[in-house]
């Protein structure tokens, strides 16, 4: 046990997934020597080698395309896009190549890829740096997209999603990346409960269930604990994976609550919050005190980084979010219909 | 492709200065007189000083990230000026020499690097477009937009930037793929500063990036990227073949990134001391400079009126920075569409009364809001 960044933890996940198996290769632009530009990869050519931590060129179409021929071949590819708004030249390969594969050969092909993306906002970045494109990801069948929140999890679920055998979408919340936090290193696949498919309870509560996923958790524990200075008692979810989301927590804690709000930094329209607010609602509806409430960005390009804290959920918009499940006095109040 | 005699890139000035023959570009520089020679140094001394501006007033954190240009003046501020008001500009993040040519005003060349807009001025106002973070995307609208003034029969020509690392993207062949096919009044400058990222070249290209046109059907030069009058000579070149109607063209200015990336990468990582050493001594002023003075174009007094001029649109640079304000909150909703949008309006509606909330419960707003941006 030692206290770890998210970054470092990161690092030494992959570190003990290439121990473990020689056929994971590594592959980005720039994670060679300078071990990315987040310095997750940071190290691991130097004692891998050129062949196991490839400098690619400067083409994401091609990284990911490559990435599907050498898993064809029996290599396991964790393949680093340099931030969120730059996957989108891979994604026809994301989305029409790599998620269809294994059902288009009828399972003779596996593609056990890791696609890493440094997501989100919050860290002063300029255009395209900041973006939060996991929904396009979740809503694409054949991808399981998983999102850690804390050192712990970053470092056992990137073995984890390197060990799966689907193509996994690792969305690394960026802004996190300096956090720190204790890791047991013995954690890992083959050491029992493990992390990745399922939902955790980051604090308990009874008035109100508070999703979150990836950036947005440490937020939403930080308004639970404001909220319990004012006598409410928040459950915060970490979601931990978006695709598939395991709904057996989530339920569970809803019917507790009777009240249910969702957090993240997508915009809201056909966001993660809408199927998990339909679904929740089909499940637990007589349980259910209020609709279920969004705090989202909003549905604009992401901002100019001198507007995104008005851009991103807060602790002042989530407690707003958690008064109009309690119907408590908040932002719409007076207004006919909530929401 | 056409390099040097030896294969080498080509060049009209020397590392020391001398003035090279060149069966081509001699006649297209001949016409430049003592003044045109003054003015592209005096562009080049004042966009160095733009430059290291630019990464001291990012150091003391008035600009959110800055990325470097220094080494690669002759390379924008040589092309920049064989560039016609009419043609039409798409260049990368790091052609801000270029924008400060085309007469970008300087309040525009900060802004999205204060983070306070995504694109710094209107496109139309000055026919360039905001600069391009994504890599390689702005050379396909650069072919469209040439195909379109083809279209229109106009004797226009359009010119667009990247780097050697963007000649990797499918977006840049697609582009050259496209301008030939169409025979588009463009020009592809690559700014072959030997490194993207961390990235050295050859791990972009096998062989020369200036040879890759010919294969899609695009004449193509080599050039000293260094060399001032080597960079306006081709780019003169190409332009009037596209304005002419002969299609499109590729140049490959060999140059050399001397800063950091950005001001967010540490170069030291990656980067041998001993070529940095190596292209200080091919520094594109100093190169002019003793040309200039063998000339006699170059004394004290234009010396002088050169640093003068840089003095002032540093000091101009940085009032503009400092004093530029913050958008307002509401313009985070403004222009995502042209036209009213119901779930916009909503969202923006709810928004202001969410702040309107705060106005109220100001003690609440204060420390809380600060806070909860982490
Ligand atoms: C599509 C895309 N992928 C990755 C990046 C991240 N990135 C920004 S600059 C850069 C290197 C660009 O090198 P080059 O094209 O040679 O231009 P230079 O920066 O050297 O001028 C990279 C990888 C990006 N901006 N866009």
């Amino acid at each position: 046990m030692a206290g770890m960044t998210f970054a470092k933890a990161l690092n030494a996940g992959l570190r003990k997934a290439m121990e473990r198996d020689p056929k994971v290769v590594l592959m980005g632009e720039d994670i060679g020597r300078l071990g990315g530009v987040f310095r997750i990869t940071d190290g691991l050519q130097k004692d891998f080698g050129a062949h196991r931590v490839i400098d690619t060129p400067l083409a994401e179409s091609g990284i990911m395309g490559t990435a599907i021929g050498m898993a064809y071949r029996g290599y396991r590819p964790v393949v680093e896009i340099q931030f969120d708004g730059f996957v989108y030249p891979a994604f026809d390969q994301i989305v029409s190549q790599v998620a269809k594969m294994h059902y288009r050969t009828r399972g003779a092909v596996t593609l056990p890829i890791t696609l890493r993306l440094p997501y989100g906002g919050g860290i002063g970045s300029p255009e395209h740096h900041s973006e939060s494109p996991e929904a396009y990801f979740a809503h694409t069948a054949g991808l399981r997209v998983v999102s850690p929140s804390t050192p712990q999890d970053a470092y056992t679920m990137m073995q984890e999603a390197i060990a799966c055998d689907d193509p996994v979408v690792f969305l690394e919340p960026k802004r996190r990346y300096h956090d720190k936090g204790e890791v047991d290193e013995g954690l890992g696949p083959g050491a029992g409960a493990l992390p990745m498919g399922s939902a955790r309870i980051a604090a308990e509560g009874s008035d109100v269930t508070l999703l979150a996923y990836g950036p947005m958790v440490k937020t939403c524990l930080d308004a639970a604990v404001a909220a319990s200075d004012e006598g409410v008692s928040i459950e915060v979810i970490d979601l931990r994976s978006l695709s598939p989301v395991d709904y057996g927590p989530l339920e569970a804690s809803v019917r507790k609550t009777g009240r249910l709000v969702i957090a993240h930094e997508a915009s809201q329209t056909l966001g993660l919050g809408a199927e998990l607010a339909a679904v929740l609602t089909e499940r637990c509806f007589y349980h259910l005190e209020h609709a279920p409430v969004r705090v989202t960005g909003f549905d604009v390009p992401y901002p100019p980084s001198k507007l995104e804290f008005h851009h991103l959920p807060d602790l002042d918009r989530i407690l707003d979010g958690v008064d109009r499940a309690l119907d408590r006095p908040n932002s719409l109040s007076g207004l006919e219909d909530g929401a | 492709m056409s390099t040097g005699d030896d294969g080498s890139p080509i060049q009209l000035l020397s590392p020391h200065g001398e003035r090279r023959p060149h069966e081509r570009y001699d006649a297209l520089v001949a016409d430049l007189g003592p003044e045109a020679l003054a003015s592209l140094y005096e562009d080049m001394v004042v966009a160095r000083r733009i430059d290291a501006e630019g990464t001291a007033l990012q150091r003391q954190g008035q600009l959110g990230l800055w990325p470097p240009f220094l080494g690669q003046e002759a390379a924008q501020i040589g092309s920049a000026h064989a560039i016609a008001p009419d043609d039409f500009i798409f260049a990368s993040y790091r052609e801000i020499a270029v924008a400060y040519a085309r007469g970008i005003p300087l309040p525009d060349l900060m802004r999205q690097w204060r983070g306070a807009a995504n694109a710094g001025w209107d496109p139309f106002r000055h026919n360039m477009a905001p600069t391009q973070v994504v890599i390689g995307a702005q050379s396909l609208h650069a072919v469209g937009y040439a195909m379109g003034v083809q279209f229109d029969g106009a004797e226009t020509a359009v010119i667009t930037y990247f780097g050697d690392g963007a000649t990797s993207q499918g977006d840049v062949n697609e582009s050259m793929v496209f301008a030939a096919s169409f025979q588009a009044p463009v020009v592809f400058f690559c700014q072959n500063n030997h490194w993207a990222i961390s990235e050295p070249v050859g791990v972009q290209a096998h062989v020369p990036i200036g040879l890759r046109a010919p294969g899609f059907g695009i004449p193509s030069a080599r050039i000293d990227g260094n060399d001032v009058l080597a960079c306006l000579a081709a780019t003169r070149e190409a332009l009037g073949r596209a304005r002419s109607g002969n299609g499109p063209s590729y140049i490959e200015a060999v140059t050399y990134r001397m800063g950091a990336h950005t001001t967010a990468d540490d170069p030291t990582r990656y980067r041998d001391a001993n070529e940095l050493e190596d292209w200080r001594g091919r520094d594109p002023i100093s190169r002019l400079e003793a040309y200039l003075r063998a000339e006699g174009v170059l004394d004290d007094g234009l010396r002088a009126r050169a640093a003068e001029k840089a003095d002032d649109v540093a000091a101009a640079l940085r009032e503009a920075t400092i004093h530029m304000p913050d958008p307002a909150p509401g313009e985070l909703f403004e222009h995502v569409y042209a036209g009213p949008h119901a779930a916009l309006d909503r969202q923006r509606e709810h928004f202001e009364r969410f702040h309107a909330g705060f106005d109220d419960h100001a003690a609440h707003a204060a420390g809380a809001h600060t806070e909860g941006a982490r």
